[in-house]
């Protein structure tokens, strides 16, 4: 095997669930202040996947205090996260749902899958 | 001269790993060693210390008779690439002995690392040394050209050494202290932190910091 694809592999993690675009998902974010380490929690719904080996990641959009959208991309194979929780599975027609940055409220909806 | 022990190496590509912090670091991964040593030469008979190492071996059928002559008297195997390290005391080492990686480095050691930068062909000022350039449009008409090249009558002509195009890449280049992320002893990998010189499968030079 190819001895890049063999570093990749054995960092790359396994134990994800899987999820899509359009899914409502909890990234358990490890955070490290000083010598104290806590878990932080960001919901929100995924706006697109980044395909690759170690170099994927995905963005998770949610409104921030009813007002303010907030987008984070995370490395999906980072040893900071902890876990991803698949809240709700959603059914869109697209794959990078961008459109989502105009729309607020009611028409931010996704219909359940 | 000091001691600058090191070993010869393939450019295998560049990935990420992630630290302890969960920091993602990109490496450039090499394929290093083990290298033999083809002839030491000492001050005595050379004027200078340093050992022949070998790298890569090289099928027999494709040796050369004057090849196929050095390579016997270090056992017969013949290799691709050769070069030379300056070592203190040639003495420590035996010819025909193998040099491998773990003899070398150790994770978190600071090395400085030799190879052949990409040939980029013949190139204009702007990408070979930097320069700004003209706009771009409305009707510039001076785009990525140098400029003027100096002065009229005196000296009345273009001084020497002056930035112009021409071939670019394909140069020696060392990259300076570079940390060691890696060593994968019984697969001879190492990780270095960064980038490195020269294109895939290029052969670079590892040197210890003396």
């Amino acid at each position: 095997m190819n001895i890049i694809d063999k570093i990749d592999q054995e960092q790359m993690r396994v134990d994800l669930p899987d999820f899509r675009p359009g899914d409502t998902v909890k990234v358990h974010i490890r955070i490290i202040e000083g010598s104290k380490e806590r878990i932080q929690i960001f919901q929100g719904v995924v706006l697109k996947r980044k395909r690759g080996m170690m170099n994927a990641t995905f963005t998770v959009r949610k409104i921030s205090h009813g007002a303010i959208g907030v987008e984070k991309t995370f490395a999906l194979h980072s040893p900071r996260l902890e876990t991803i929780e698949v809240v709700s599975e959603g059914r869109v027609r697209r794959s990078r749902l961008y459109y989502l940055r105009d729309r607020r409220g009611k028409a931010a909806r996704i219909r359940e899958r | 001269m000091p001691n600058t022990n090191g070993i010869l190496g393939r450019k295998v590509g560049m990935t990420r790993v992630y630290n302890e912090m969960g920091r993602s670091i990109s490496v450039t991964v090499i394929e290093a060693g083990p290298c033999k040593v083809l002839q030491k030469k000492t001050v005595g008979k050379e004027g200078y210390n340093a050992i022949q190492v070998g790298f890569l071996e090289k099928k027999e059928s494709r040796l050369n008779k004057p090849e196929a002559g050095h390579f016997k008297r270090s056992g017969g195997a013949g290799y691709y690439h050769i070069r030379e390290f300056r070592v203190t005391e040639p003495d420590t080492y035996e010819i025909g002995q193998e040099i491998t990686l773990a003899e070398v480095v150790k994770i978190g050691d600071r090395i400085n690392i030799t190879g052949k930068t990409k040939g980029r062909g013949y190139q204009g000022v702007m990408k070979r040394y930097g320069f700004g350039g003209g706009k771009a449009s409305h009707g510039s008409g001076f785009s990525r050209a140098p400029g003027s090249i100096g002065c009229s009558a005196y000296p009345g002509r273009v001084l020497k050494g002056k930035k112009l195009p021409g071939h670019m890449g394909t140069d020696k280049k060392t990259v300076k202290n570079l940390t060691v992320v890696d060593v994968r002893e019984d697969e001879n990998i190492l990780l270095v932190q960064g980038a490195v010189p020269g294109a895939k499968n290029g052969l670079v030079s590892i040197y210890t910091k003396a």
